[in-house]
C-alpha cells in the first residue's frame, strides 16, 4: 500500500436492517467517507443516527447490505468471519468506552493479547507490550490489574493494547465516556500525541469538547454522513 | 494462534476457577476409575476361567457309561457298566482325529499308611490318562507299561494324599493299603492346586486299571471288562464336536441301540461348560463397562454443562478477542482446549486412581485382576474423546457469537 492509498474509503455505503419489512431500519443510508493516512477524525452523532452502526463496518465488525467499503485497500464485502478477523487484526486497534480489560490480567498480559492471534514468537510478545506502555505512560504499571489502576490508565491500557499491532487505523468509540474531565483531557492529549507520530485515528463521540481534538469533523445523522460540523444543525 | 498459546490461555481461564474445573473433572476421574477398575476385575475373572479351562483340559471329552435317563429313574451318569475295554479300543482304532483313550473305573476307599489313614477317590487308569489330565510325575517312575498288563498293586499318589499320609518321610517304595490291598507307591504326582471349580485336584491315588479290576471292584460286582468312564483327548479342539458325535455314532452301534431309543452313556464335553461360563462373564464384563460407560457420559455432560455456563459469563471477553482479531476458529479451539483440559487432567488422574483401586481390589477384594495397558491407554484416550465431544458444542457457540453483540453484552 503506498501512502496515497486511503486508509477508508467508503462508496454509497448501506446498511439495512430488516430488509423489507414493516421495522426496516436504513442505519446507514448512502454513506461516502474518505480518511486518509494520517488524519484524526471525529465522527459525531445523536444516538440512533448511525454512528454507531458505521463504526461497526469501519471496524470490520459487520459487513455493508450495499455499496462498497474499502479498509487500507481490502474490499470487505467478500470476506467470511475469519477473514475480518484477520483484516481487524491487521489493520484496526480498537479503543472502547468501557475499556474491556481482562480483569483477571495483568496490564502487561492484557496488551500482549493480540499479538498470541497474530502469531507473533512469544519471547517477543513483552518486548513489545513493555514499549507500548511506556508510550502511554505506563511503564511502572506493567503488572498491576485493571482492578488495581484508575479510569484513565485503563484506558490508557486499553490504547496500548490498539497499538500493539501497529493497526493502520485506531477506531476509539466514546473513549472518555467513562472518564472525568480531567482524564478526559488526559486520554484526549495521548490521542493528539500518536496523531502527531502518523497515527490515523477515528473517534467517535457525542461530545463537541472531545470532538474538537479531531483535525476533522463529520456528522451522522439519520444514517447520512455530513462532513464539518454544521452538519450537526438542530442537534448541536 | 499457536496450539502452544491456546493452551496457555486455556491453563490460565482454568486456574481463575480452579476449584470449579477441578468439580468438573471428578466426573471423568470417576468414570475413567470406574471403567478401569471394572475392566480389570472382569479381565482377571476371564483369565481366572482361561486358566480353569486348560486345568481341564479343552481338548478332552470324557463318555460315563449309564444312561443319564434310563425310563423314568434317572441313574447318574457312570452308574451302570455299560461301558467296555472293547469301547476304548474301537474309539482308538476307528476315530483317526482322537489322540489318547484311557478307559477307567474309580472307588472310594479308605488308604492307610502306618498309623495314618486317609479316605480319597481311587482311579483304575490307563497309560494315556496322565497325558489326557494333564498329570506330571513329580518323583519316582510312575506307571510302567508293564504294570499295567501284569496287574502290578503299584500306586501313584497325589501330592495331598502323600502329605497326609506320609507327612515328612519319603513315601517312594513304601506299602500303603487301599481298604485291605497293600500297594507299593512308585510315584508322587506334581501338585496342580485348587481346581477351577474349587476342589482339591490333588486329592487323588491312581492304581493300574487291571489291579483295580482285580483287587479293588471285586466286590462291587461289575461284570469283567467294563468301565465306569471313557476319556477321550483329541489333537487339535476344532475337532472336538466332530469327535463327540462320531463317538455317539460308534458307541451305538457297538451297543445295537435302536434308532431313537435312548443311549446308555454318556459324552461330556468340559469345553461347552466353559464356553457357558466364559459366555456368562463376558456378558459380566460387558455390564460393568457399560455402568462405567455411563459414568463418563454423566461426567462428559458435566463438562458441557460447566462450558455452556464459562461461555455466557465470558461473552465480552469473547466479544473482545475477536475484536482484537480472534477467528471464530481461534475462539472454537480456545472453548475446546479447555474442555479437553478438563477432561484430559481428570483422565489422567482418573487413571492413576483407577489403577491404584484395580490393585486394590485385588489385594483386599482378593478378587483376580488383570491389568491391561491396552485398556489403560483406551481408558485415557476416552477422556480426551469424552472433552472432544462434549466440548464441541459450547465452543462452537461461542465461536458463533457475533462479535458486536457480544461487546455490548452486559453483566
Amino acid at each position: 500500500m503506498t501512502d496515497a492509498t486511503p486508509i477508508i474509503q467508503t462508496e454509497s455505503l448501506r446498511k439495512v436492517y430488516s430488509p423489507g419489512s414493516q421495522a426496516e431500519v436504513k442505519a446507514l443510508d448512502g454513506v461516502n467517507l474518505r480518511i486518509d493516512r494520517g488524519e484524526f477524525v471525529a465522527i459525531m452523532g445523536a444516538s440512533g443516527s448511525g454512528k454507531s452502526t458505521l463504526m461497526n463496518v469501519i471496524g470490520c465488525l459487520d459487513r455493508p447490505t450495499g455499496g462498497r467499503y474499502l479498509c487500507d485497500g481490502v474490499d470487505v464485502a467478500s470476506l467470511d468471519a475469519e477473514s475480518l478477523a484477520r483484516l481487524r487484526l491487521e489493520k484496526i486497534g480498537f479503543v472502547f468506552q468501557g475499556f474491556n480489560l481482562l480483569s483477571r490480567m495483568d496490564a502487561l498480559h492484557n496488551v500482549m493479547m493480540p499479538l498470541g492471534y497474530a502469531g507473533t514468537p512469544l519471547a517477543e510478545r513483552a518486548d513489545r507490550a513493555r514499549a507500548a506502555l511506556e508510550a502511554v505512560g505506563l511503564g511502572d504499571r506493567t503488572h498491576h490489574r485493571p482492578g488495581e489502576m484508575s479510569g484513565g490508565q485503563q484506558q490508557r491500557v486499553s490504547i496500548a493494547r490498539a497499538l500493539i499491532n501497529q493497526p493502520a487505523l485506531v477506531l476509539a468509540d466514546e473513549p472518555t465516556g467513562a472518564l472525568d474531565t480531567r482524564t478526559s483531557e488526559e486520554v484526549m492529549k495521548l490521542f493528539e500525541k500518536l496523531k502527531a507520530q502518523g497515527q490515523t485515528i477515528v473517534l467517535i463521540t457525542h461530545e463537541a469538547d472531545v470532538a474538537h481534538h479531531a483535525d476533522r469533523i463529520c456528522v451522522m445523522r439519520d444514517g447520512k454522513l455530513y462532513e464539518g460540523e454544521h452538519g450537526l444543525g438542530a442537534a448541536a | 494462534m499457536t496450539w502452544n498459546d491456546t493452551l496457555r490461555t486455556a491453563v490460565f481461564a482454568l486456574r481463575g476457577n480452579w476449584m470449579r474445573s477441578t468439580l468438573t473433572s471428578l466426573g471423568v476421574i470417576i468414570g475413567i476409575a470406574a471403567v478401569i477398575v471394572m475392566v480389570s476385575v472382569g479381565q482377571g475373572t476371564q483369565a481366572e476361567i482361561d486358566k480353569m479351562v486348560s486345568g481341564l483340559g479343552a481338548n478332552r471329552l470324557d463318555i460315563s457309561s449309564g444312561a443319564p435317563n434310563t425310563g423314568g429313574i434317572r441313574g447318574g451318569a457312570g452308574s451302570q457298566s455299560t461301558l467296555t475295554d472293547g469301547d476304548a479300543i474301537a474309539i482308538r482304532e476307528q476315530i483317526a482325529e482322537v489322540q489318547y483313550v484311557a478307559a477307567g473305573n474309580r472307588g472310594n476307599a479308605q488308604i492307610v499308611y502306618a498309623e495314618n489313614n486317609w479316605s480319597s477317590n481311587w482311579q483304575g487308569v490307563q497309560p494315556d490318562f496322565f497325558e489326557i489330565n494333564g498329570w506330571k510325575i513329580d518323583a519316582g517312575s510312575g506307571l510302567e507299561p508293564g504294570d499295567y498288563t501284569s496287574a502290578a498293586k503299584v500306586v501313584v499318589i497325589g501330592e495331598t494324599i502323600r502329605r497326609e499320609l506320609f507327612g515328612e518321610e519319603d513315601p517312594l517304595g513304601q506299602s500303603l493299603r487301599i481298604g485291605k490291598v497293600p500297594f507299593r507307591v512308585v510315584g508322587v504326582l506334581a501338585s496342580k492346586g485348587q481346581g477351577g471349580f474349587g476342589q482339591d485336584q490333588d486329592d487323588v491315588i491312581m492304581v493300574p486299571l487291571e489291579t483295580a479290576r482285580r483287587r479293588l471292584t471285586g466286590a462291587s460286582g461289575a461284570p469283567p471288562g467294563t468301565v465306569r468312564q471313557i476319556s477321550l483327548g483329541v489333537t487339535r479342539s476344532e475337532d472336538l464336536s466332530f469327535v463327540q458325535e462320531e463317538v455317539e455314532a460308534l458307541l451305538r452301534e457297538r451297543h445295537k441301540i435302536a434308532a431313537g431309543a435312548e443311549d446308555d452313556f454318556s459324552v461330556r464335553n468340559i469345553s461347552e461348560i466353559v464356553a457357558t461360563r466364559t459366555q456368562t462373564t463376558r456378558i459380566m464384563s460387558l455390564l460393568l463397562g457399560a455402568v462405567a460407560g455411563i459414568s463418563l457420559i454423566v461426567g462428559g455432560i458435566g463438562i458441557m454443562n460447566i462450558m455452556l455456563v464459562s461461555v455466557t459469563e465470558r461473552i465480552r471477553e469473547i466479544g473482545l478477542r475477536m475484536a482484537v482479531g480472534a477467528g471464530p476458529r481461534d475462539i472454537q479451539r480456545q472453548f475446546l482446549a479447555e474442555a479437553m483440559l478438563i477432561s484430559f487432567g481428570g483422565g489422567i488422574i482418573g487413571t492413576l486412581l483407577g489403577i491404584a483401586g484395580a490393585l486394590l481390589a485385588g489385594k483386599l477384594g482378593s478378587l483376580p485382576v488383570l491389568l491391561d495397558w491396552q485398556v489403560v491407554a483406551l481408558a485415557a484416550g476416552c477422556s480426551v474423546a469424552t472433552g472432544l465431544f462434549f466440548g464441541f458444542y459450547p465452543a462452537r457457540k461461542a465461536a458463533q457469537l457475533d462479535p458486536i453483540e457480544a461487546l455490548r453484552h452486559q453483566g
